[in-house]
């Protein structure tokens, strides 16, 4: 696995050329949708700890989830691709800058928003904005004008001119969000952005990470332990645990149907079962569910015939896809 | 990738526009951390309740300073009551308590919050953010220290006092409250730098630049009174205030209230300490920001 190497810039969603109708208009215009971030053979130790181990990725334009446990080295790989970390051995470019030797450059291009909450109580939010904006090297007029538009644009309004003390969880995680996109990077690194919100709250951020990309044209990686929100985000994941990549490919592929239905029915699902494996099929008693094995079309027919035939009541008749967790569970059983 | 279209600019919806202007570099983060920090000294930009104490502070450094002015110009005095040399001595206890409470303003915040990653992630560079700071620090305590000068000065003249008399006391003694403000401002900084807790930060710095000033007084009291006249003018290299007025006499010829530096030696020996009272801070400082991690 470790010599495996983890592309995913297919590209299923074009970045949005900068300029948008008038880039089209010039013949020869070539607007780039390489590799935004690579890593060739990219190890991190901390003494005798390894957190990043020879890892190879390329990764392109999109949302590209970055999923792994706690302390599975993705904290570390953003520090390298910041270029605030140097790597012990291999090599990484970030927008194609090598992180050893371009980290300035990278950083004036890049937005970051850390995991942890990292927001002073006694400013306004407005008025931090406009200081990091500044500090990423926008003029004191631009910085304003850049903080007005950013933090409408990810929802927060009258109260931008209050205290951040005061702010409720979602609010402050926004003004870590505005912070990240003020100086209009074309990448941005996101550390657990849903960490601590409520389910309400989740959906809001998620809607934004897809507006990023989809309305901004600025590319995500997103880090997460939570499978379910990547998957509904992501065009991407790469997975990595222990510092190695597991897996880096999109998130259709990871989350495409499987040839497995799950069926519900009212009452009687042992008999059901029974019914079914009579007429060749295998089936899988998952609780009130039965899972069936589909091997060709068909299959839905006996299914159905059975049903029918029983008298039963069909509540839900689906393929099931496969879902994210299923990529450690075939890992951990690897190992 | 790097490059981008300069036609942007000509969207109008109100949807997302991506910054297609000049963007600076590290010298003008670095000058516009310096000038927020600056500001921030004195609770500009921030609540109302960060004013209150630098404020107050402020004007009591100030209100003697007109006293001094107008019992001059009231008494007809041919000169300053109390001089320029030992004014800011003599209210040494309001510029320790503003550094000890806008110090920690300046570093333990930005640590307690958790700040320090947005900086470290953008162009800005660990030493650019010491540097800023350092130099804001110091001009706080400048400007709290040179504006009672300043205002004596103005006064006067005002009242009629002889300029050339009074602008070679008063740029003296300008000169050290500068050497004075870059002593003080790096010491407070190295020791809020150390802390995230801010009442902490505030009653280490007290506690330190008080304890040297009370060392030190007492060695100096008792060295005079004892008659250990080569040794007494040495301690006064223990505390920051008298080793100020120790280089400003021994440099500039300003006449002081404490025993001088005696001769050559004397005058390079407070002049060395000077030198390290402003570079060790500094290098404590960027010892420090080196282990200030990202996340």
């Amino acid at each position: 696995m470790a010599d495996a190497v983890g592309r995913c810039n297919v590209d299923a969603r074009p970045r949005i050329p900068r300029g948008g109708s008038d880039a089209r208009l010039l013949p020869g215009c070539v607007v780039v949708t390489g590799s935004l971030i690579v890593t060739d053979a990219l190890t991190k130790r901390f003494g005798s700890v390894t957190a990043v181990s020879d890892l190879t990725v390329d990764i392109g334009a999109g949302v590209v989830g970055l999923v792994g446990a706690n302390g599975a080295g993705k904290s570390t790989l953003i520090k390298i691709l910041l270029g605030l970390l140097p790597a012990t051995d291999g090599r990484a470019a970030v927008l194609g800058l090598d992180v050893a030797s371009a980290g300035t450059a990278i950083r004036e291009r890049v937005g970051y928003m850390p995991e942890h909450d990292c927001l002073p109580p006694d400013v306004s939010a407005t008025d931090f904005v406009v200081h990091l904006a500044r500090m990423s090297g926008l003029p004191a007029t631009a910085a304003r004008e850049r903080t007005a538009d950013i933090l409408r644009h990810v929802g927060l309004y009258e109260e931008r001119y209050r205290p951040i003390g005061g702010y409720s969880t979602g609010m402050r995680q926004r003004v870590k969000l505005a912070q990240t996109l003020v100086h209009d990077p074309q990448l941005v690194f996101l550390d657990e952005p849903t960490n601590g919100l409520d389910p309400t709250g989740r959906d809001d951020m998620l809607g934004l990470i897809a507006r990023i990309n989809a309305e901004f044209g600025i590319s995500v990686l997103v880090t997460s332990h939570l499978l379910g929100e990547l998957e509904r985000v992501c065009d991407h994941v790469v997975v990595i645990d222990g510092g190695q990549l597991l897996r880096a490919s999109s998130t259709a592929d990871v989350t495409a149907a499987s040839q497995v239905v799950v069926i519900e029915v009212d009452e009687r699902a042992d008999a059901l079962a029974g019914m079914l494996q009579a007429a060749g099929l295998t089936v899988r008693v998952a609780g009130r569910l039965l899972e069936v094995e589909l091997r060709d079309a068909p299959a839905y027919d006996i299914v159905r015939d059975a049903v029918a035939r029983a008298g039963l009541g069909l509540i839900r008749m689906e393929r099931r896809r496969h879902r994210m967790a299923e990529i450690f569970a075939t890992a951990g059983s690897a190992r | 990738m790097t490059t981008r279209d300069p036609t942007a600019g000509v969207i109008h919806d109100i949807g997302y526009r991506h910054y297609d202007g000049e963007r600076r570099g590290r010298s003008y983060i670095r000058r516009s951390l310096y000038v927020d920090s600056l500001k921030g000294a004195y609770g500009l930009g921030r609540s109302a309740r960060s004013k209150v104490m630098p404020m107050i502070l402020f004007a009591g450094m100030c209100l003697p300073a007109l006293a001094i002015v107008a019992i001059t110009a009231v008494t007809g005095a041919d000169e300053l009551v109390g001089g320029y040399p030992s004014y800011v001595l003599n209210l040494q206890v309001v510029v320790l308590i503003f550094l000890a409470a806008q110090a920690p303003v300046a570093v333990s915040r930005d640590l307690r919050f958790a700040v320090m990653p947005l900086y470290l992630s953008r162009p800005l560079e660990r030493v650019d953010y010491v540097l800023a700071k350092y130099a804001a620090m110091a001009s706080a305590l400048f400007v709290l220290t040179a504006a009672p000068l300043t205002l004596m000065f103005a006064g006067a003249l005002v009242a009629g006092l002889p300029i050339t008399e009074q602008i070679p006391d008063y740029l003296k003694a300008v000169a050290g409250a500068g050497l004075l403000s870059l002593i003080l401002g790096g010491i407070g900084l190295a020791i809020a730098a150390v802390t995230p807790r801010r009442g902490l930060a505030v009653a280490a710095i007290i506690a330190v630049l008080l304890v040297l000033a009370g060392v030190q007084g007492t060695l100096q009291g008792l060295a005079v009174v004892e008659g250990y006249d080569s040794i007494a003018p040495y301690l006064g290299l223990l505390s920051p205030f008298p080793l100020v007025m120790g280089v400003e006499s021994a440099v500039l010829g300003a006449p002081s209230p404490l025993p001088p530096p005696p001769g050559v030696v004397g005058a390079l020996v407070f002049c060395a300490t000077a030198v390290l009272a402003v570079v060790l801070p500094y290098a404590a400082l960027l010892l420090r920001y080196r282990s200030v991690s990202v996340s």
